[in-house]
């Protein structure tokens, strides 16, 4: 509870609180501008914490992601079409309530649902973090490669529709991952020296968040506009409470735990989060035309989802949605490498960190609801521009780590594979945990056969690997049995997934 | 290269096989990637005594992996499956798609990549942007370089004073 204190006096210090604001402002501006996803807004507005102090830059980072995340339900409520997986369910109900003239109650529930649930799941994740961080301390590298292998292989295979998919850009991500000569030799770096560091994650990730999603539109710009409903001030009924109130708190039941495991992704609890909401309403007859429980359920389970996916990313060191890959990336710029040392080593920069969530939290609440109309405006830029924008901002991103042209070059090209990917079908966020966790798992298997002089069976050789090997062979036995099966035909959560494709930006 | 029967996923998948054939061109790219990495594992010598895991396991787990997807892929692609495109805000799948565009966007960027050793971020970011708003379907030329230089001017300033990165001026260099 002192360290918390003390991350508030870090948090909130004036130069950290304006850091904050800037950060929730930027995020939610970005956010909400059509195709860009959380992930990707988190991605673009990497260069911008390269010179500011750790603290302040995740800090800022904090801002941007929860501005990012709230941008993104405003675009899926006032646009009929989701940019990401995890707003797929707010356009099934919020749409709706925007086009029968309650977008500002849309937007109101979403706001105050995803506050809630932010901040329950900010007290979780400092209640939870800190102790599991105590606990995985004393886990060797056998579990650690375990717990990879788990994460990598679920973010694969349990998300996404297509399997296939999933491992072809799973093993393009290792295949990103092996360049460079972190072994002591030149691997695939083909003699030049510029790839003898590896590839930039900040480029891969730019490149195929941004550049691939700006070529995947080039190819598909919709000719017509789509329609835009204005909105005003967001306010709530004494009835809109009523009946907002329980599903905020059962969708954050459903979003933090998902969130926290290693197969996070806030797909799973929003859909279960709306069917319960549909089943349990006493107004059964308004859903499919505009329920608010539709949105304020599932829009707590998100955001609480987002909270939880911060429990393994800051105990563990493990990403497991695109958004927090990202936001590893710009921790180790800044050469933190978050894991179970990491709150020890560096308690304020944590705490402060953890503080700030809340602050971020509040801000988006105070600043989003007056601004709500003034966002909505950004959905009218003209299309060119956004994407345009994009294009620059995502090279300058990526020229801005080296300044070197060999860096655009790098990012043309992944961004052409970007591009094919979106074509294809193949899921990004494999890709994009591939190449990072790729090289640390190499290099727990490693440490773990160096300690046991090569004996392989060291890999079960700790209680928490046996468990998480079984946890895999359960996985592969049920994924098995449902594929010859074939598919359950009339499964909301299959019939809704398949309808948009798995995207996790 | 049309792409536009993709709008429903939810539908059942015709009795038809209808084959993506532009499929199994990426199922050549995962085998070729796949080689590669084989190939270049196999470049790589014995490491230290003390390297428990040599240089060249990974990359051959992974290049074996990437030439079995391969296979799989184009068996799957052979056997009628279809990629799910994927949708967004401003994707209209129900178009065919407009490859030339991409081109076009693809030789903006080239543009860039050759010459931004010479011209600096200033120049090459105010021609990325206009350039590409106009592939894009823009039609005000004048507007659209004023915006691009005015962001290209701002990000530099932005980075050289706000950020404290000196972002390499190129031949604008002392001007700036």
């Amino acid at each position: 509870m002192d360290l918390l204190l003390e991350g508030f006096a870090t948090a909130l210090t004036p130069e950290n609180l304006l850091y904050a604001v800037i950060g929730v402002l930027l995020g939610t501006a970005v956010g909400v501008l059509p195709g860009i996803g959380p992930a990707m807004t988190v991605a673009l507005l990497l260069p911008v914490t390269y010179n500011v102090s750790p603290t302040s830059g995740l800090i800022l980072f904090a801002g941007i992601y929860y501005g990012g995340m709230y941008g993104g339900s405003t675009t899926s409520i006032l646009l009929n079409t989701p940019g990401e997986s995890s707003s797929v369910v707010t356009a099934l109900e919020g749409n709706k309530m925007a086009k029968a003239g309650r977008a500002a109650q849309a937007l109101a529930t979403a706001a105050i649902g995803s506050f809630v649930a932010g901040t329950i799941g900010t007290i979780l994740l400092v209640a939870l973090a800190p102790n599991i961080a105590d606990l995985v301390v004393k886990l060797g590298a056998p579990s650690y490669f375990a717990i990879m292998l788990l994460a990598l292989f679920t973010v694969t295979a349990v998300l996404g529709s297509s399997k296939l998919r999933g491992f072809v850009a799973l093993f393009l991500g290792l295949g990103i991952g092996l360049v460079g000569t972190t072994t002591g030799q030149q691997r695939l770096t083909f003699g030049s020296p510029q790839l003898a560091d590896g590839i930039d994650v900040v480029v891969v990730a730019v490149a195929v968040f941004a550049i691939g999603e700006a070529l995947w539109v080039a190819a598909h710009l919709r000719r017509r506009p789509l329609e835009i409903i204005p909105v005003g001030r967001p306010w709530m009924s004494r009835d809109d409470w009523g009946r907002s109130w329980k599903p905020w708190l059962r969708g954050t039941a459903y979003g933090f735990p998902f969130g926290a495991l290693p197969a996070g992704g806030a797909e799973v609890p929003t859909f279960l989060s709306y069917i319960t909401e549909r089943r349990l309403t006493k107004r059964p007859e308004e859903f499919g035309k505009g329920a608010i429980e539709g949105v304020a359920g599932p829009e707590a389970a998100n955001n609480a989802s987002a909270a939880g996916t911060l429990v393994p990313l800051l105990a563990i060191g493990l990403p497991t949605t695109a958004t927090a890959a990202v936001i590893l990336v710009a921790m180790q710029n800044y050469g933190l490498q978050p894991g179970p040392q990491f709150m020890d080593a560096q308690p304020k920069l944590v705490w402060g960190l953890l503080a700030s969530l809340f602050v971020a939290n509040t801000l988006l609440l105070v600043l989003n609801l007056p601004l709500a109309p003034v966002w909505a405006k950004l959905l009218q830029i003209r299309r060119p521009y956004l994407y345009a924008g994009i294009l620059f901002f995502a090279s300058l991103g990526a020229y801005s780590v080296n300044f070197q042209a060999f860096d655009l070059a790098l990012l043309l090209a992944i961004g052409a594979l970007g591009l094919a990917m979106r074509r294809f079908g193949l899921p990004v966020l494999p890709l994009i945990i591939g190449v990072i966790l790729g090289p640390r798992l190499e290099e727990q298997l490693t440490t773990a056969l160096a300690i046991s002089q090569g004996d392989l069976s060291t890999l079960w050789s700790e209680p928490v690997a046996v468990v998480v090997y079984l946890v895999m062979a359960v996985l592969l036995v049920v994924l098995a049995v449902t594929a010859v099966r074939g598919r359950r035909a009339d499964s909301v959560v299959d019939q809704a997934k398949n309808s948009y494709q798995e995207v996790s930006m | 290269m049309s792409d536009t029967d993709l709008t429903t996923p939810t539908e059942p998948a015709p009795r038809a096989r209808v084959v993506d054939t532009a499929q199994y061109g990426l199922a050549a790219f995962l085998a070729v990637v796949g080689v590669v990495v084989v190939l270049d594992a196999r470049s790589l010598t014995r490491g230290f005594a003390d390297q428990p895991v040599q240089p060249y396991a990974l990359p051959y787990v992974v290049g074996t992996a990437l030439l079995v997807l391969a296979v799989l892929l184009a068996v799957a692609t052979w056997r009628g499956d279809r990629p799910e495109a994927e949708g967004g805000e401003d994707v209209d799948l129900d178009q065919g798609s407009d490859w030339v565009t991409v081109a076009k966007l693809v030789a903006v960027m080239v543009v860039v990549i050759a010459t931004i050793d010479v011209l600096g971020w200033a120049i090459c970011g105010a021609f990325l942007f206009a350039a590409a708003a106009r592939v894009l379907g823009s039609r005000t030329l004048l507007l659209d370089v004023a915006i691009g230089t005015a962001l290209s001017l701002l990000t530099w300033y932005g980075f050289y004073v706000g950020l404290g990165i000196p972002i390499p001026a190129g031949v604008l260099d002392g001007v700036l």
